[in-house]
């Protein structure tokens, strides 16, 4: 199993967000979870890219086989786990191209390989920019600085497929996107797809899983998993809402 | 494209945070005995065989200097120091005239070496000509024939007494007079060394002309002199970088540059200084006490300081700008960083004589650790410079919160037509932006070195390339360890 995620619970500043949380991710998944607001999705991305201040007060997660609850942010990059961010940071005076450079470059050095040549790097750069459909004016421009919505969203699959993850998650990569860039953000997300590496992807709307067909969809109340089932799950939701849900489980 | 390249070869070759230069290179040097009084100044100007009216000046100087007293107005605290326990002169034993670099000391070579400064790579991949100062007195002057072609001088400042007395004698001291402050009447008295430098009028400096200044023998205190003299019509960029070997006591270091544009002529002066800073308690370290000034003499001349300061116990350094002619440009643009228990008060004065002048102040602090990071700077218009324009941006950029920043600006306008512009801001590295990086794979130290450099880009990109990849790299070492 890629990802196997058993009984999580997270706290932020001793308020417990994720109660319980349970989810196993195989090679070649692709996992959808949805959910009201709040109820812990980017809690959920946050815990398990190992960002500080999220304390796991008990239960694990296990990635390719090894617990890493205790692993630095960076490791776990390493190790391939990717976030799309929901909300892309911007880093003033450093360069798109600079930035993500220094990234490929970190992550061969942790499998002990040589910083890519420049000239590889280039193609390579080139190639995926092409696939999300990004315009070489905002590589040279700095880290998201200036960049609209949408642009920033497509830089986050920009930087998924030149990192080429195991494990993707993907917080409401598609929020503010128009229908073109939806796709392209599809598009990005499907050449990547592979019997290798797993998916999360975080959405509140069933229109990208219209283009990303996930295998699973889950839904998300109050710190865990309250439903399980296939793509037809997402267009319940759609229709029906989360009332329903919330209802049984309250109960 | 290359400034990415650089960037990146510079991120992927840091190495530990220990100061990568501190070894100590042993040279058979040749002291003066401890102290300061009229017999130090006279054996320092017999050592040197100068004329009797360098000895006069010196001499004025020492005696004005001791009615001064050490100023303390600075946002920097240091232990009194004591101005006769220090070795004014120590330079390596003279071998005759150095026919080629084979005829060096090997040990000094080595020393470069380790700098990354090997004379005969500069002189062939860089281009650059290397005026190299170690302990005070010059040893080896490269490229001296492409430069003659030009008819530039550029030596060592006890070369050119000798050599362009007319010269010195007209220049030195026309900047900053041996009663200008309490440091500058020292070095005015005791100098050892430094760097003449001349272009002569219509000409522009094919290469980049650059000085490495170390300090190497215990106790010696280091005081240069710097002067460039830039004719009218002429043009040259002017590269000054040190570094210093690891050691226990604090070493002061009082330089003085005097920089003169004539009309039309500009003057870049890059520096990045890197001098032991003292250990992570903060003992040790270099005292940075210099005085730095450039008067635009002539109409529609420029001078430019652009500096990197990562290095230095306690840094106190005013590079300023003289606007006397009409239509002169000042700019500085400084970065300095600070950690541990680093003091740095630094910034510039610009003062507007001429009509039309105009200055520019861009100033990047960046402080870590128990660091104090102040910018002090003056901007005076007088009542003659009709339209002088000035503006100024100083930002400060915080890295945890036991460190300080603080701005002094003082702004003095004595014409109406004068505009003068202020902004600053102060800043932290957010965790959001470090959490960023650390998500793609970047470590802590490099998601550090890659967000100051980005936020000191507007001033490294002034620099010339090899500087700047210098530059980059010193932020970055300067920084580690400085969050966690
Ligand atoms: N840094 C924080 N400090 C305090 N509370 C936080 C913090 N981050 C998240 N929370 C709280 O944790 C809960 C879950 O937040 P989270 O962002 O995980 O929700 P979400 O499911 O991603 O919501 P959305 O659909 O709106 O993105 C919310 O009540 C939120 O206020
Ligand atoms: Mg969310």
């Amino acid at each position: 199993m890629l990802l196997n995620i058993k009984d999580l619970h997270v706290s932020i500043k001793g308020k417990e967000i994720l109660k319980g949380f349970n989810l196993g991710v195989n090679k070649g998944e692709v996992h959808a979870i949805m959910g009201p607001n709040g109820t812990g999705k980017s809690t959920l991305a946050a815990a398990i890219t190992g960002r500080e201040g999220y304390d796991i007060t008990s239960g694990g997660i296990e990635y390719k086989g090894k617990i890493i609850n205790d692993l630095e942010a960076d490791e776990r990059a390493n190790m391939g786990i990717f976030l799309s961010f929901q909300y892309p940071v911007e880093i003033p005076g450093v360069s798109m191209t600079n930035f993500i450079r220094t990234a490929v470059n970190a992550q061969r050095e942790y499998k002990g390989l040589k910083p890519m040549p420049a000239s590889e790097f280039l193609k390579k750069m080139e190639e995926k920019k092409n696939l999300v459909e990004i315009h070489s004016k905002l590589t040279k421009r700095s880290v998201n600085e200036g960049f609209s919505g949408g642009e920033k969203k497509k830089n986050e699959i920009f930087q998924m497929a030149m990192l080429e993850p195991s494990l993707a998650i993907l917080d409401e990569t598609d929020s503010g996107l128009d229908i073109d860039a939806l796709k392209v953000v599809a598009k990005g997300v499907n050449s990547l797809r592979s019997e290798e590496n797993g998916f999360v992807v975080i959405t509140h709307y069933q229109r990208l899983l219209d283009y990303i067909v996930p295998d699973f969809v889950h839904v998300m109340y109050d710190g865990r998993i309250v439903k399980s089932g296939g793509k037809g799950l997402a267009l319940e939701l759609e229709e029906k809402g989360y009332d329903w849900i919330k209802e049984q489980f309250d109960n | 494209m290359d400034n990415e390249k650089n960037m990146n070869k510079v991120l992927d070759e840091f190495t530990s945070g220990d100061y990568k230069y501190g070894f100590y290179t042993d040279i058979e040097t040749e002291m003066a005995p401890k102290g300061l009084n009229e017999d130090t100044v006279r054996f320092i100007s017999a050592k040197k065989n100068e004329p009797g009216w360098m000895l006069e000046y010196r001499l004025k100087a020492y005696r004005h200097w001791l009615k001064l007293s050490e100023p303390d107005w600075a946002h920097v605290h240091y232990p009194k120091i004591d101005f006769q326990d220090i070795i004014y002169y120590a330079a390596p034993k003279k071998k005759k005239q150095l026919g080629s670099l084979d005829e060096v000391d090997p040990e000094l070579l080595d020393a470069f070496s380790k700098l990354g400064i090997s004379l005969d790579e500069q002189k062939m991949l860089a281009g650059v000509a290397v005026d190299a100062v170690i302990d005070s007195v010059s040893v080896k002057t490269t490229f001296q024939d492409t430069l003659a072609k030009h008819g530039i001088i550029f030596c060592s400042i006890s070369e050119a007494i000798q050599e362009h007395p007319d010269l010195v004698k007209k220049h030195l001291g026309s900047v900053v007079p041996h009663t200008d402050n309490y440091y500058a009447a020292l070095n005015a008295a005791v100098f050892s060394d430094g760097s003449f430098c001349y272009i002569p009028k219509g000409v522009r400096c094919p290469i980049e002309l650059s000085t490495y200044f170390r300090i190497n023998a215990a106790n010696t205190g280091q005081f240069e002199r710097t002067l460039l003299v830039a004719d009218d019509n002429s043009y040259v960029s002017y590269l000054e970088g040190c570094t210093a070997p690891q050691r226990d006591e604090n070493q002061l270091h009082a330089a003085v540059v005097e920089i003169i544009a004539m009309e039309n002529a500009e003057v870049k002066y890059s520096t990045v200084q890197n001098w032991y800073p003292g250990n992570k308690e903060g003992k040790g370290g270099i005292y940075n006490f210099v005085t730095k000034r450039g008067a635009c003499r002539g109409n529609f001349s420029k001078i430019s300081w652009t500096q990197v300061e990562t290095g230095s116990a306690i840094t106190w350094k005013y590079p300023s700008c003289i606007l006397m002619g009409d239509n002169s440009v000042g700019e500085f643009y400084s970065v300095a960083v600070t950690n541990n228990h680093q003091q740095a008060d630094t910034g510039t004065k610009m003062i507007h004589l001429g009509k039309n002048t105009k200055s520019t102040i861009i100033s990047k602090g960046i402080s870590a650790g128990k660091s104090n990071n102040s910018y002090r700077g003056l901007v005076r218009v007088s009542k003659r410079a009709d339209n002088a324009r000035n503006f100024s941006q100083c930002d400060s950029l915080l890295l945890g919160d036991k460190c300080g920043a603080h701005t002094f600006p003082y702004i003095k306008t004595a014409n109406k037509s004068a505009i003068v512009e202020h902004e600053a801001t102060t800043s932290k590295i957010s965790e959001d932006q470090l959490f960023y990086c650390q998500q793609r794979g970047i470590d802590m130290e490099k998601a550090i070195g890659l967000i100051v450099n980005g936020y000191a880009k507007e001033v490294l990109n002034k620099l010339p390339m090899e500087f700047a990849v210098e530059a980059q790299k010193l932020l970055a070492i300067t920084l580690e360890g400085s969050v966690g």
